[in-house]
């Protein structure tokens, strides 16, 4: 029953994300405003980590594979990326980095000079 | 095959779960950072269906279930981010100032490659939202005019390149701060990042997971004004 229970209240607030998905104008997808609802019930003490716990572990553990059935629909988009592929990629990898680079520099520069004004 | 496969709902849940766990074992007994197990299965299931000529449509219609499975699973990253809460208001100028800066970072960065390779305004729009997730990025590239096909793509392979090259960028650039980490995998590579973060621990976990969330939302505000650069 505990699995079931956990479940059950991780599926409400996906629920409860695709109505607001649906009547909200947004391009904000019910993930998003699940994410947000979930977070504010724990931060207000509506439900507690320990009624959802186990189970949200397990789906956080599994969520790699459940990227790959999208990933795998890459080979649909090959024909219509195809005369164009090497630069595509090329831009991908490129921003890809430097926005890595760029957010963690800028964060951590911005964590040692707070650190230091200590 | 495609006849046999058909009539199998588990098949695609299936080859996802075994290309995976050949990924994970291979990574376990060769330790290079490059053999990362959400690549090699994507590389074995694809080659799996080219080789045994089984078409996506076919793998997808059993493999859809595990997608199903995505919405809630991104909820639940709700609780690794509750759990740092207090670290993350501590530091949350410093939190903001680095999402935002990513933000802007990919957007620019899009803009100058647009420039150099001569991208029309479509194919700029097609990529502005790149880094953000799946399910807003397709939003943003539909409303500004983009290709959302090449749109969810080009999103896909933006996060395993950042979910494979994390632990090496941090290390070159010397990004050492978990908190720093995981802002700099969140924001440039949406859950499929995280899913690394997640790996390299809670604090990097809590702020890629915040990233996502964050850095799509500024994605929709700011990418409408950018998508006005090019004509």
């Amino acid at each position: 029953m505990k699995y079931l229970k956990q479940f059950t209240i991780i599926l409400i607030f996906a629920f409860v994300g695709e109505i607001l998905h649906y009547f909200i104008p947004l391009p904000i997808p019910a993930s998003i405003y699940g994410i947000i609802l979930l977070f504010l019930c724990l931060e207000f003490k509506i439900i507690s980590v320990k009624s959802i716990k186990e189970t949200s572990n397990f789906l956080i553990k599994i969520m790699p594979v459940m990227f790959i059935p999208a990933a795998a629909g890459l080979i649909d988009a090959w024909g219509i990326m195809k005369e164009r592929v090497v630069v595509y990629i090329f831009v991908t990898v490129i921003t890809t980095i430097a926005v890595m680079i760029a957010a963690g520099k800028m964060t951590q520069f911005l964590i040692k000079q707070q650190k230091k004004r200590k | 095959m495609n006849e046999l496969f058909m009539n199998c709902i588990y098949f695609g849940v299936l080859l996802s779960f075994v290309t995976y766990g050949i990924g994970a074992l291979l990574k376990k007994k060769f330790k290079f950072g490059f053999l990362n197990p959400l690549l090699i299965a994507i590389i074995l299931t694809i080659t799996f269906l080219v080789v045994g000529k089984i078409d996506y449509d076919v793998y997808y219609s059993g493999a859809q279930y595990i997608s199903y499975l995505l919405t809630p699973a991104t909820i639940c990253l709700a609780v690794p981010l509750y759990e740092k809460f207090e670290l993350l208001k501590k530091n949350y100028k410093a939190v903001l100032a680095g999402i935002l800066t990513g933000v802007l970072t990919s957007m620019v960065s899009v803009f100058i490659l647009a420039i150099i390779f001569g991208f029309d305004n479509a194919e700029y729009v097609t990529f502005l939202p790149k880094s953000i997730t799946t399910a807003i990025g397709i939003g943003v590239a539909e409303e500004l005019g983009g290709y959302v096909a090449i749109t969810a793509a080009v999103i896909i392979v933006t996060g395993v390149i950042g979910n494979i090259a994390a632990e090496k960028i941090c290390k070159i650039f010397k990004i050492k701060d978990p908190i720093a980490k995981g802002i700099a995998i969140g924001s440039s590579s949406h859950a499929i990042g995280t899913t690394k973060a997640l790996e390299m621990g809670e604090t990097e976990g809590a702020m890629s997971s915040l990233s996502i969330v964050v850095s799509g939302i500024l994605t929709v505000a700011l990418s409408g004004v950018f998508s006005m650069f090019i004509a």
